[in-house]
């Protein structure tokens, strides 16, 4: 491609978007109303796994050392415990530690104040890399010599809860987002369509004259990718202060107060990639979707 | 050159279009294809610029096979064919000279190319002094003739003209057909589709007559004859 016919595009295109000003201007706005709404979905996403993945940090298990093992013997463990696979990190807990605190929980209970600390047992919490392979990680935890088997409690059934949480989460989104995504393709080729067929006649006199399908076609990719450009940039600035009047929403309700929100300036290169890499996508797929009949002559 | 041989289009619909047409135009010639509605005549321009592919039979444009041609060859063969219509076909919103402008940079011409072609081909067709007017401030031979300077930008070998002189009156379709003679002269083939008897009569030139998709008669004056 010459330097003279990139110019040539770049101007064709530029100048066609303005003369469609309302053409352009309806399909900037329905644009940006898709990736609001996909941008919207995909944040509340990132929030809710952000919050499974603080939840799962807190499922720990509890590994017990063997009750024949004095406290310096089971803090020997804890390299060993250590090199188990999807082990993240783990707490040494003496018997008295644990007897102090199950004292503590039930300090209202006389009961079990008198417990001595022998009845308790060493142990050790332990943090997992994937709350998936929960069954697998405690096996090989009992497995390690001074725990033995039936040594390690885990909350399985509530890790699976989690993981079927965020599995169903990210369908629904990734799902949502498909669609709103084929939607707005579908929308702006629509648009563009319009005023692509405004031009029919000069795309005929092109075709007449003897110009490739590539050289006609350009124009209308440059027109896509302007208004998919400017669509990105206008939907990632108003994303920005619909999220942050929604988290300080948040932030200010007694009641729905303990969600955390993940800061906005954590991702906003994130959120302007995405938008800037959909909005381009959206307007030069929906450009040469609209073209496509138009060159068939 | 163009050449038909037996050629036969049928359109999806059913309807057939030619049917078995054979002609032969040679480089530098003059002819006129006259024929009632119907007759095909539309179909044989369509086919000489790749808008439809024959049926049956072989189709060759300066050149170029026109049975099973490739899509990326057909702007290629365009190129080498101007077209003029009865209803000029030019973008309205632009200048005489842009919309020339337009035409050349669709075929990927060079500034240097354009600023040198354009001013020779107005010349050509007189209107030299009208490039900055716009299509609705020009008459209508104007405008047709803004049409032929547009046609032969690109050098090409063969004019095609489609009625050319239909939106014209006896005058100013004279000049059009004085003009494409001139062209022809130059050594470009001219082959113009009309159904003006009158003025076919008025030159001395091969005709080449259809009916129901065939060749009925091809001759000198022949038109002009056989109807009188």
């Amino acid at each position: 491609m010459s330097k003279h016919n990139i110019f040539y595009f770049a101007r064709e295109g530029t100048v066609n978007m303005f003369s469609h000003g309302f053409m352009s201007f309806a399909a900037v706005g329905i644009t940006v109303a898709c990736l609001l709404i996909m941008g919207t979905f995909t944040l509340v996403a990132v929030n809710a796994n952000a919050m499974l993945e603080d939840m799962e940090s807190q499922n720990q298990m509890l590994a017990f050392v063997d009750k024949s093992l004095s406290e310096e013997e089971a803090r020997a463990l804890q390299r060993e415990l250590l090199a188990v696979e999807n082990v993240s990190a783990v707490e040494f807990i003496s018997n008295v530690e644990a007897a102090e605190a199950f004292r503590a929980r039930y300090e209202d209970d006389e009961l079990f104040q008198g417990l001595p600390d022998d009845n308790f047992r060493h142990r050790y919490a332990v943090d997992l890399a994937d709350i998936g392979r929960m069954s697998q990680t405690k096996a090989a935890l009992e497995a390690v010599a001074g725990i033995g088997p039936g040594n390690v409690s885990a909350y399985e059934d509530e890790a699976a809860g989690f993981i079927t949480i965020r599995n169903v989460a990210g369908v629904v989104c990734a799902v949502l987002i498909a669609v709103l995504f084929i939607v707005s393709v579908f929308i702006i080729a629509n648009t563009i369509k319009l005023t692509t067929f405004d031009r029919r006649d000069e795309i005929a006199i092109m075709k007449m004259v003897g110009a490739t399908n590539g050289f006609i076609r350009w124009p209308f990719v440059y027109e896509g990718f302007l208004l998919g450009l400017f669509s990105a940039v206008i939907g990632f600035f108003l994303q920005w202060g619909l999220y942050e009047a929604v988290a300080r929403g948040v932030a200010s309700n007694d009641t729905i107060n303990l969600i955390t929100v993940v800061p906005f300036r954590e991702m906003w290169t994130y959120v302007a990639a995405i938008f800037a890499a959909a909005g381009m996508v959206i307007g030069v797929g929906g450009s040469l979707s609209a073209i496509r009949k138009f060159l068939q002559v | 050159m163009i050449r038909l041989i037996d050629v036969v289009k049928e359109y999806p619909n059913g309807t057939h279009a030619l049917n078995g047409l054979s002609m032969e135009i040679q480089d530098g010639e003059f002819v006129f294809m006259v024929g009632p509605s119907g007759s095909g005549k539309s179909t044989v321009i369509k086919l000489l610029i790749g808008e439809v592919e024959p049926s049956e039979g072989r189709v060759m444009v300066n050149g170029f096979s026109l049975r099973n041609i490739s899509e990326r060859q057909i702007p290629l063969l365009r190129r080498t064919v101007g077209v003029i219509f009865q209803d000029f076909r030019l973008i309205e919103h632009k200048s005489v000279y842009d919309n020339m402008v337009f035409a050349m940079r669709a075929v990927g011409a060079g500034p240097k190319e354009i600023k040198k072609r354009i001013p020779y081909c107005l010349n050509l067709v007189g209107l030299e002094n009208k490039g900055r007017r716009l299509p609705s401030e020009l008459s209508g031979g104007e405008q047709q003739r803004v049409a032929i300077a547009r046609a032969l930008l690109n050098n090409p070998d063969t004019i095609i003209a489609d009625e050319p002189t239909g939106n014209l009156d006896p005058a100013r379709s004279l000049e059009i057909m004085r003009l494409l003679e001139r062209i022809n002269a130059l050594g470009t083939t001219v082959l113009v589709v009309t159904h003006e008897k009158d003025l076919v009569n008025r030159f001395d030139k091969r005709v080449v007559m259809l009916e129901r998709g065939r060749v009925i008669s091809d001759g000198k004056g022949w038109y002009g004859r056989k109807l009188q």
